[in-house]
């Protein structure tokens, strides 16, 4: 007999049907699927110029879709916008922060916002303030922070109001490995508080560390989509021994030797599942010293469906 | 369309912006102080030396007496214009402020209202001050006087409304002097602020007439100097629809701009 358990609400929070944004003649997005599931880390990756952060401005509401359905928290972007924003938490690419204000008050007016006023609304801010390690910074102008502490300034303005969808395009790129970690640990714990998180990121690692979920998108359409565990196996062997050499005399042994790789500038890529039995073979020939065996990872599949061209 | 996105949320904007204005207050407080004071100075003592009374409505009045009201209205033009056009500019294009209160329940709607209702309360603002410095100087008859104050609150709603439709379709902030330049200036030199409008040739008479600031002072002269008069009735109303079609172009424009 199979156990049966109500989920309160609907368990899928982001639904898109055939979505589209053109910009004049530019199109931007052209007729995605996707459905981000209640709770889930939803991932959003793609080279630069791939639609993610159009992609992500429809689901805020900032922007009308050309064409197509999009449904955020069971409601229609177009028709209950207001309704939508009140429970979402948004962190644009591009900081915002009011720079006639100082730190303490761009919270203090954001929270007020969303009608959160008082006392409640100050404990929320000291609070969120405590967290970030800003709260000696309170009286601060904008201008004084350094780019991190911008950063994680407008994270934690997107959760005053508690949201139940967190929206985040690309929250750590420029930042030090610490304040990465602490926007991850962030991110992490309003996981688990329940929040849904949406994010975009050009960070590998990052999408493998805080995704449950993954969508590869290229020119405005999805190229690939899955966990991070099934985009790497599905798409690559589980090792990869780089050789720091393109020449032609290794490409011709590796050729030779009917081995799968990829070449760049500077290096080859060969995928092997036997990454031991590989590595030795092109250790002797090459020398140790130009060999390299490791895990494939997730920017292995993103360079292969992506390609390694630049995006103009 | 515009009417159903907007609510009273709009409030939350007026307080961004009053909260901003409260922590440098006294930057904000000087200009409009010393501005009336400089201008009765010049116009009103300077060259009200060399001006004998003028006649208005039958009556002699002093020329300080006389350009008082104007100079009222000049500065609630100023004011009114200069906040949504500069002002909400660079809180709209190089602050991103705007996009930031869009991740939030207000609409663009909820915003531009805010920022109209801002730009009118600076205008009022300024009246009050000049309103201050004019009793100081005996040039208010109260107690209907101060109706100027509310009729400056309405006229700084068609001004700032009037700035906000440059601002839905200006490239760049230096855009802003052709509308300076070929609206604002000729209205502070030919709506009568100076010297009565019937001094004019008949057709300068009739281009006052599209002048939005010849009708607040037609109405604050009669105000302040005692007149009361039904045109003060028909200048207000010209006000009043001036008021609601400037805010309603100025909102459609800026979300034909914002909101592609
Ligand atoms: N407001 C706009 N007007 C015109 N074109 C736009 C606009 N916004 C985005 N585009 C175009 O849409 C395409 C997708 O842009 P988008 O910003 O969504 O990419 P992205 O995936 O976020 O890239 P990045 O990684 O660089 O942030 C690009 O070709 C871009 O030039
Ligand atoms: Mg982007």
């Amino acid at each position: 007999m199979a156990l049966s358990f109500e989920i309160p609400g609907d368990p899928i929070v982001i639904r898109a049907a055939a979505l589209s944004k053109h910009f004049g003649s530019t199109e931007a997005v052209c007729g995605i699927d996707f459905s981000v599931r209640y709770r889930e880390c939803f991932g959003l990756l793609g080279p630069n110029g791939a639609g993610k952060t159009t992609t992500v401005r429809m689901v805020h509401c900032f922007i009308p879709p050309t064409s197509g359905t999009l449904n955020v928290l069971g409601l229609d972007v177009l028709r209950q916008p207001r309704l939508i924003k009140a429970r979402l938490g948004v962190c644009p690419q591009e900081n915002n922060l009011d720079p006639d204000l100082n730190v303490w008050d761009n919270l203090r007016v954001f929270a007020r916002y969303f009608d959160m006023t008082g006392r409640p609304a100050e404990q929320r801010c000291e609070e969120l303030l405590h967290f970030i390690g800003l709260y000696q910074k309170r009286h601060a102008a904008i201008d004084e922070l350094s780019g991190g502490m911008k950063r994680r300034l407008m994270m934690v303005r997107s959760l005053l109001n508690r949201p139940e969808l967190l929206i985040l395009d690309e929250p750590t790129t420029g930042l030090d490995p610490q304040a990465r970690h602490q926007i991850w640990e962030t991110i992490i714990r309003v996981k688990e508080q329940g929040t849904t998180v949406l994010l975009t990121t050009h960070y590998m690692d990052e999408a493998e560390h805080l995704c449950d979920k993954l969508l590869i998108m290229d020119r405005g359409r999805i190229i690939k989509e899955g966990t991070p565990r099934d985009l790497i196996a599905q798409n690559f062997s589980r090792h990869v021994v780089e050789i720091s050499s393109a020449d032609p005399s290794v490409i011709g042994v590796l050729r030779q030797a009917g081995l799968a790789f990829e070449i760049s500038a500077t290096h080859c890529y060969v995928s092997a599942d036997d990454g031991v039995g590989t590595y030795r073979f092109l250790s002797d020939r090459f020398g140790e010293e130009r060999c390299l065996l490791r895990m494939a990872n997730l920017e292995d599949v993103f360079l292969k469906v992506t390609g390694r061209n630049l995006r103009d | 369309m515009v009417l159903n996105n907007l609510s009273w949320r709009f409030w939350r904007v007026w307080q961004r912006n009053f909260d901003v204005y409260k922590a440098t207050w006294k930057v904000n407080f000087i200009p409009p102080l010393l501005e009336p004071v400089l201008y009765l100075f010049a116009f009103g003592i300077g060259l009200g030396g060399l001006v004998q009374n003028v006649s208005y409505m039958g009556r002699d009045v002093t020329y300080l007496a006389f350009i008082a009201p104007g100079l009222v209205a000049v500065a609630v033009m100023n004011h009114g214009f200069f906040e949504t056009t500069y002002a909400s500019f660079v809180r709209m294009y190089f602050q991103k402020t705007f996009d930031a209160i869009l991740s939030t329940p207000l609409t663009l709607e909820d915003i531009i209202f805010g920022e109209l209702v801002w730009g009118a309360t600076k205008a009022f603002m300024a009246a009050v001050i000049m309103f201050v410095v004019l009793i100081g100087f005996g040039l208010i008859s109260l107690p209907q006087g101060l109706w100027v104050l509310p009729l400056s609150f309405l006229a700084g709603m068609a001004f700032a409304g009037l700035g906000m439709c440059f601002t839905g379709f200006v490239k760049n902030i230096e855009m802003f002097n052709f509308p300076v330049f070929l609206f604002i200036t000729p209205m502070f030199l030919l709506s009568g602020v100076f010297f009565p409008l019937q001094t004019l040739p008949g057709w300068a008479q009739v281009v006052a007439r599209f002048f939005p600031l010849a009708y607040l002072v037609s109405a604050l002269r009669g105000l302040l100097l005692g007149r009361l008069e039904i045109s003060i009735v028909s200048d207000v109303l010209v006000l009043l629809v001036l008021a609601a079609a400037s805010c309603y172009i100025g909102i459609v424009l800026m979300k034909k701009r914002l909101l592609r």
